[in-house]
């Protein structure tokens, strides 16, 4: 047990990862301050680089990179009112108008310090929840493993978007994409038309690569009024006063990141939607509602824990079950599998180090989020005047290299290219993206589960609720379906009466 | 461009259409009930049920705004971006410079392609030349040696063969 453990030190503190995680934390901070990069955008394009890498220092990249990236996202929040990440933009309003009134030191110094401590909190809930879920998952079979990816995947759609038809809609879309090639029970192929490679499918990371950095960039050309990111703000010490705020807001900070932590663990939901209903949670049970939207620090203190403590959240389902918790993590996965560490139970047993490495390396990414952010806050105005007019295009050729790295095809490049351009269209007609990709994730596992179970039970659809765990899963599964048609029916039975 | 969500539900339902007389040739696995049709079967049906949601919604959309004498409510919604040419220019050069790159690479070569490809975009977006170009050649370079020195990617030489390292 031990010697797992000074193993994980071992590896997290060799010279080589500790260079690659500043290398990443500094990729992280860049990207999340720049408005326009997104946290999953820096994930993605991290893939190619840590493609080459061994495991433990890649997913310290990736670690490090989205932890100072969801902080990062705050300052030009704050200094611009223009959120660096969608994580941020819950508030972002409120960030700004403290620093018009002159106490931006304060509203990024509680971004900082309270988004490491809900990182940390986050951290804590991982390494205790996910060994006791993984001992519980081993008497998990296929039947178990349908209905509870299909949870999942009823979350994202649900939880995600106001409307879920469209989101159902591309979850579906999503779901199909996962079944081009020959990776099915029948290895048959399927949807490939006669192309050679798309018998291995559709490859994940250049549409993850696609969806999220190359829509960015394309959003970012056709954009007809770029604002000039110029800061006129003066920041001070923004440590002072921290203390005061932790003494003074504790519940909110559990509270915070409480709820970041379980809405990470979600499928489908993290960083962003953990931030917005942290807010609307914090105005809710504030003694002061009135002051929230006037530049008062409470909501921040908040959501800024709860952004970063859904970061670890997210980890939780994915690393147990190989079930993305948000869409970081989704990308998070595909490393994993490209690296032999598949996520599941076994992942706990056989190589618990490796586990061990990836506690550390939260402990440290939220640690070292102290000094690198408060550096970070002190060349933000540098980094914001870094031209994107220059940025944007040397970041889509990167992309572009990047695509054709992982197997050295120009078909993946294609690849990208297309998901770029009918992410953009879909997301300007309200479709959501996320569901897309959590489609393509785990319709593999969904449909492996799907065809083994009915194999086991002979066609007989009663035994996906013979098992205990199953039958309890299908029935909360099938509950989150019916709620709203129930919930319809029963205020229109109501109301004429 | 945005499309009326009926447009988009009837389209979803046409794909839906398509695929599920598609998969109805995919052989069965043999001595079972189920294979290889079953999923993007499923998935077909559902995306044509959800197709035709939407598509209800967006005729019921479209009358609601009409009633209430709104401007909206069209089939077709173009971007802002349509009437402003500079950025049909860096549209247009997004699409054209990636199709160069695709079909052009392997003959010209990374270093020239890529420099072009920055270039071009750096351009559309209106970056002065006499400082897109020095920018390109040199961050053509960096991407470069990170990919090719240091990940050993094989990037084409084309037509730099000659004096490759």
């Amino acid at each position: 047990m031990s010697s797992a453990w000074l193993q994980a030190f071992g590896m997290v503190f060799d010279p080589y990862n500790i260079v690659v995680m500043l290398g990443a934390s500094l990729f992280g901070l860049f990207v999340g301050a720049v408005p326009g990069l997104t946290a999953t955008m820096a994930t993605a394009l991290l893939v190619p680089v840590t493609f080459f890498m061994a495991p433990i220092p890649a997913i310290a990249a990736m670690v490090t990179a989205t932890a100072m990236a969801i902080f990062s996202g705050d300052i030009p929040g704050c200094l611009l009112r223009m959120p660096g990440t969608p994580a941020s933009a819950a508030y972002t309003d409120e960030a700004y108008a403290m620093t018009k009134k002159g106490l931006a030191e304060i509203a990024l110094g509680a971004g900082l310090v309270f988004s490491a401590v809900g990182g940390l909190f986050g951290t804590v809930v991982l390494m205790v929840a996910a060994p006791t879920l993984a001992e519980f998952a081993l008497k998990f079979s296929s039947f178990e493993y349908f209905w509870l990816v299909l949870m999942g995947l009823t979350c994202a759609v649900f939880i995600s978007s106001e409307r879920p038809l469209k989101g159902l809609v591309t979850l579906f879309l999503g779901l199909l994409i996962a079944c081009v090639g020959l990776g099915n029970p029948a290895a048959f192929p399927r949807f490939t038309f006669g192309n050679a490679e798309l018998l291995g499918g559709i490859g994940m990371v250049p549409l993850m690569i696609g969806a999220f950095a190359v829509s960015e960039i394309i959003r970012y050309v056709v954009d007809t009024a770029p604002q000039a990111l110029i800061v006129e703000a003066k920041i001070g010490n923004v440590f002072k006063g921290m203390w005061a705020l932790a003494v003074k807001y504790p519940k909110q900070i559990l509270r915070g990141s409480v709820l970041g932590t379980i809405v990470g663990a979600l499928p489908g939901a993290g960083a962003d939607i953990a931030a917005w209903m942290s807010y609307a949670m914090s105005k809710k049970f504030s003694k002061e509602p009135e002051k929230f939207g006037t530049g008062h620090v409470e909501g921040i203190v908040e959501s800024g824990s709860a952004n970063n403590s859904a970061l670890a959240g997210a980890w939780i389902p994915a690393l147990v079950f190989g079930i993305p918790g948000d869409s970081i993590t989704a990308i998070v996965i595909g490393v994993l599998y490209m690296k032999n560490m598949n996520p599941g139970p076994t992942l706990f047993t056989t190589n618990p180090q490796n586990i061990y490495a990836v506690y550390l390396l939260f402990i440290i990414a939220n640690l070292i989020m102290l000094p690198l952010g408060y550096l970070c806050i002190k060349v933000a105005k540098r980094i914001l005047r870094v031209p994107r007019d220059v940025l944007m295009p040397v970041i889509l050729l990167f992309c572009v290299v990047g695509a054709f790295a992982i197997n050295n095809t120009g078909f993946d490049i294609g690849v990208m290219l297309v998901a770029g351009v009918i992410a953009y269209l879909l997301e300007m007609n309200g479709f959501p993206i996320t569901p897309l990709i959590l489609g393509v994730v785990l319709g593999g596992m969904l449909e492996e589960n799907l065809v083994s179970s009915l194999i086991k039970s002979d066609g007989s659809v009663l035994a996906f609720f013979g098992r205990p765990i199953a039958a309890t899963l299908g029935v909360v599964t099938l509950a989150i379906w019916f709620w709203p048609l129930v919930k319809r029916l029963f205020t229109r039975a109501v109301l004429p009466a | 461009m945005k499309l009326n969500d009926a447009i988009w539900g009837a389209a979803l339902m046409v794909l839906a259409g398509l695929l599920f007389m598609h998969v109805q040739a995919f052989p069965a696995i043999p001595g079972q009930k189920i294979g290889p049709s079953a999923m993007p079967g499923a998935l077909a049906i559902g995306l044509g049920i959800c197709g035709a949601m939407l598509f209800l919604r967006g005729l019921r959309e479209r009358a609601q705004v009409r009633e209430a004498g709104g401007a909206g409510g069209g089939w077709i919604e173009l971007p802002d971006w349509f009437a402003s040419p500079p950025q049909i220019v860096g549209f247009g050069v997004l699409v054209v410079i990636n199709l160069l790159y695709l079909f052009g690479v392997d003959r010209l070569g990374f270093i020239a392609t890529g420099t072009i490809y920055l270039g071009a975009l750096m351009w559309a977006l209106r970056v002065p030349l006499i400082r897109a170009v020095p920018i390109a050649i040199v961050m053509t370079l960096l991407i470069h040696y990170a990919f090719y020195k240091l990940l050993k990617v094989p990037l084409p030489w084309g037509l730099l063969q000659s004096i490759a390292w």
